[in-house]
């Protein structure tokens, strides 16, 4: 029983980062209807972009000899890097998919690809090729309840996760912007014509995903504090699965399937050898595709949907 | 007598549709006449010509890495391009076109298939010659055909049956360790496998055995792709082809006998250019054949509307097997190649990346069209060394060429263009002369 609650708390943690990344997948998809393949790598540069903030926080404290405690520093971060990674996903947007709005979905999903690539090779040019290790913003705590050892990080980061989480539905649900959004991913030929700017909302829906993918990597920075340039690329495509998996564009799957993408991982690896954990999770993934095609919450369509 | 600039602008034109004439009319046998004299200039003074011109020796890829990394030697490689190449093809080209024409002609009404067999073969002898130079670009060639096979047979999925498949790097790893295992146990004493159960001189002839083998176990694989298209299409199934891709790859990382992560190495060099030049060549016949035959009209119906197709009487589930079954066996033949080629795999080969490279082959070439896979092939393996000087800039630049192909032409460079061996390798006639 400690055994499985131990791995469910480190399941929690992994399945939020998928979560997050994933939501952002889902988001995209329910406007455009194409997947952002550059997303993973959105993730990495907001883990580079906190590093820098971060970095940038630390010095200007010891510059000005002024203490900032740790929290405090973690908190600025994230919401900077938030900021600036939305820009990020703005961007993106812009050159590689608001050209491409009328081609076919491939095309789209190729210039993503080839955004991918292409962020990674600036970071790689910015930075060099050497790991860098994420500061350690605040200190690890360890409390042992009935033997299972929870860290004040991995609270720390569930609770962020989920409470972005749910500020991504408050939002959706409950502001002007959000019913545009709703609006646009019932039906983007109509809506338009209502006086709803479908480039506001695209580069509306690409900054909030980029934001959460940003948070997504200052999350993980603090967790496995090494920061490589290619991190994104594994990440984003195993996010992409969990946001397929839950159904494609519905974000309630999209969480859902990335928590349970990170618990079938981490049961697997701890059940059997970890070199089987992607050989089992994939066939798992395989075979719930091939019972329900159309995901958790997604629903049967027609390919001609865009068209 | 004053020439004004529209005369003058008149006479550009009449020069340019000159040429333009003076080239259409030259079939394709006097470029291969031109490109043969050209090969064989270089074989005979290419050396010499490189070193008057300063340069260290002859240029590997048409100076374009001698030109990125040393910006000094660029006006005497393009002296030496010109010289060697553009002049002398242009040229013999030009010359020999009544009697190319005639060539082409007698050999046409010969017998067709002996006048793709005259072209093929020169087409061969000119590559032979080329790669003879050096053995960069003997490697760089055979990846770039291996490239060609990878890209055609992924079209039949992703171009002419419409979905968006990214298992492809798995069937290559199937096709190559499936050859792999066959030619190393059997042909070579291996500390994995033990010794040579058969001689190996007869191993290059038993080797198209090994490659049909890998072909079938990729087709086999394929089998757990194709079921599920029958129920779903788009982005689920691409979702499956992607866990089938990282499944192989973990699967083959566990399996011990193979190597594991480590890699299987020790391939005997069986694949020669004649080797990888007809396998190249029969994959394109045959994947050209197929997707021209009534079954592969049939992978347009089902991808323009499924229902339809299916109220037409087009056998949906046993035309998305065969599609995806025989691109799996090209691909898994490819595999196999590259992994002879290499002489060692392992499986972190076929990964994301190599997803991402055929993609943009076959996305920048062209969907539904072998002619334009060919082109984005041949294009991108060739962009990708030339750029190699650039290191990291490399991928930058490539990336940014195929946003700008997919943002101008969203299907890729020759999309939905049919691949007519016929009519490539007629003799040309003149303008307004009935054929």
């Amino acid at each position: 029983m400690v055994f499985f609650f131990q791995n469910l708390i480190n399941a929690l943690q992994w399945g939020s980062f998928y979560a997050l990344i994933a939501l952002g997948y889902s988001m995209v998809y329910s406007i455009m209807m194409l997947f952002n393949f550059a997303h993973g790598d959105i993730f990495m540069v907001g883990a580079y972009i906190g590093f820098g903030v971060a970095m940038g926080l630390m010095a200007l404290a010891s510059l000005m000899s002024f203490a900032l405690p740790g929290w405090l520093v973690l908190v600025v971060t994230i919401l900077l890097s938030m900021f600036l990674t939305s820009f990020v996903g703005m961007f993106v947007e812009r050159v590689g998919y608001r050209p491409l709005r009328e081609a076919p979905r491939a095309s789209a999903a190729i210039t993503g690809l080839m955004i991918g690539i292409i962020l990674e090779m600036l970071i790689l040019w910015g930075v060099g090729t050497q790991r860098i290790s994420f500061p350690p913003l605040i200190e690890t705590i360890t409390y042992s309840i009935n033997g299972v050892f929870i860290t004040n990080k991995k609270i720390m980061i569930v609770g962020v996760s989920l409470s972005f989480m749910l500020a991504l539905h408050l939002f959706i649900k409950r502001t002007r912007w959000g019913m545009a959004m709703r609006a646009m991913a019932f039906d983007f030929v109509v809506v338009p014509l209502m006086g709803v700017s479908i480039n506001r909302i695209a580069a509306m829906t690409f900054a909030i995903g980029s934001a959460l993918a940003a948070v997504a990597g200052i999350l993980f920075g603090v967790a496995y504090p090494v920061l490589d340039p290619y991190m994104g690329i594994l990440f984003g495509w195993k996010a992409f699965v969990a946001a397929i998996l839950g159904g494609r564009g519905s974000i309630m799957g999209a969480t859902l399937a990335g928590f349970l993408l990170g618990f079938i991982e981490i049961f697997v690896a701890m059940i059997f050898p970890s070199t089987l954990r992607d050989i089992i999770a994939y066939s798992i993934v395989l075979l719930i595709l091939v019972f329900r095609p159309y995901g958790f919450f997604g629903e049967p369509y027609s390919a001609k949907l865009r068209l | 007598m004053e020439v004004t600039g529209s005369e003058l602008s008149t006479t550009a034109i009449g020069l340019k549709t000159k040429i333009r004439d003076m080239f259409s009319m030259l079939p394709i046998m006097g470029w291969l006449f031109g490109a043969l004299i050209a090969v064989i200039l270089e074989q005979i003074v290419g050396t010499p010509l490189a070193i008057a011109l300063g340069l260290p020796k002859i240029p590997a890829l048409f100076g374009f890495l001698i030109m990125l990394k040393k910006p000094m030697l660029v006006p005497s490689t393009m002296l030496y391009v010109l010289l060697i190449f553009i002049l002398p093809i242009g040229i013999v080209a030009r010359l020999s076109f009544a009697a190319a024409n005639r060539l082409a002609e007698r050999l046409i009404n010969f017998s067709m298939p002996g006048s793709v067999f005259v072209h093929l073969v020169v087409l061969y002898a000119i590559f032979h010659i080329w790669a003879g130079i050096s053995d960069y670009r003997l490697l760089t060639l055979k990846f770039t055909l291996i490239a060609i096979m990878v890209t055609v047979s992924l079209n039949v999925i992703n171009g002419y049956l419409g979905e968006f498949s990214c298992s492809h790097p798995g069937f290559m790893a199937l096709g190559a360790y499936t050859a792999s295992v066959f030619s190393v146990s059997l042909f070579v004493n291996d500390s994995m496998f033990g010794h040579a159960l058969i001689p190996s001189f007869l191993g290059p002839f038993l080797f198209p055995i090994g490659l049909i083998l890998g072909g079938c176990v990729a087709a086999l694989g394929a089998l757990i792709v194709a079921i599920p298209s029958f129920r779903t299409r788009g982005d689920y199934l691409a979702i499956i082809s992607l866990a089938f891709m990282f499944i192989i790859k973990s699967l083959i990382e566990n399996l011990e006998f193979v190597g594991g992560p480590r890699g299987l190495s020790s391939q005997p060099d069986w694949a020669n250019l004649p080797t990888v030049f007809v396998w190249t060549v029969v994959c394109i016949w045959v994947i050209n054949n197929f997707v021209r035959s009534t079954l592969g009209k049939a992978l347009n119906a089902i991808r323009d509307e499924e229902t339809a197709a299916n109220a037409m009487t087009v056998n949906t589930k046993r035309t998305k097997v065969v599609a995806f079954m025989f691109a799996a066996f090209w691909a898994g033949v490819a595999g196999g190649l590259f992994a002879h080629v290499l002489g060692y795999v392992n499986p972190a080969t076929f990964s994301i990346q190599k997803l991402a490279e055929v993609l943009a082959m076959v996305y920048f070439g062209g969907l539904n069209s072998v002619y334009g896979s060919i082109v984005g092939a041949v294009s991108l393996s060739l962009l990708g060394e030339a750029l190699r000087p650039l290191e990291l800039f490399k991928w930058i630049a490539i990336p940014l060429l195929l946003i700008l192909v997919m943002i101008y032409r969203p299907t890729g460079l020759i999309a939905f263009k049919e691949f007519n061996v016929k009519k490539l390798i007629q003799p040309k006639k003149k303008k307004g002369k009935e054929v």
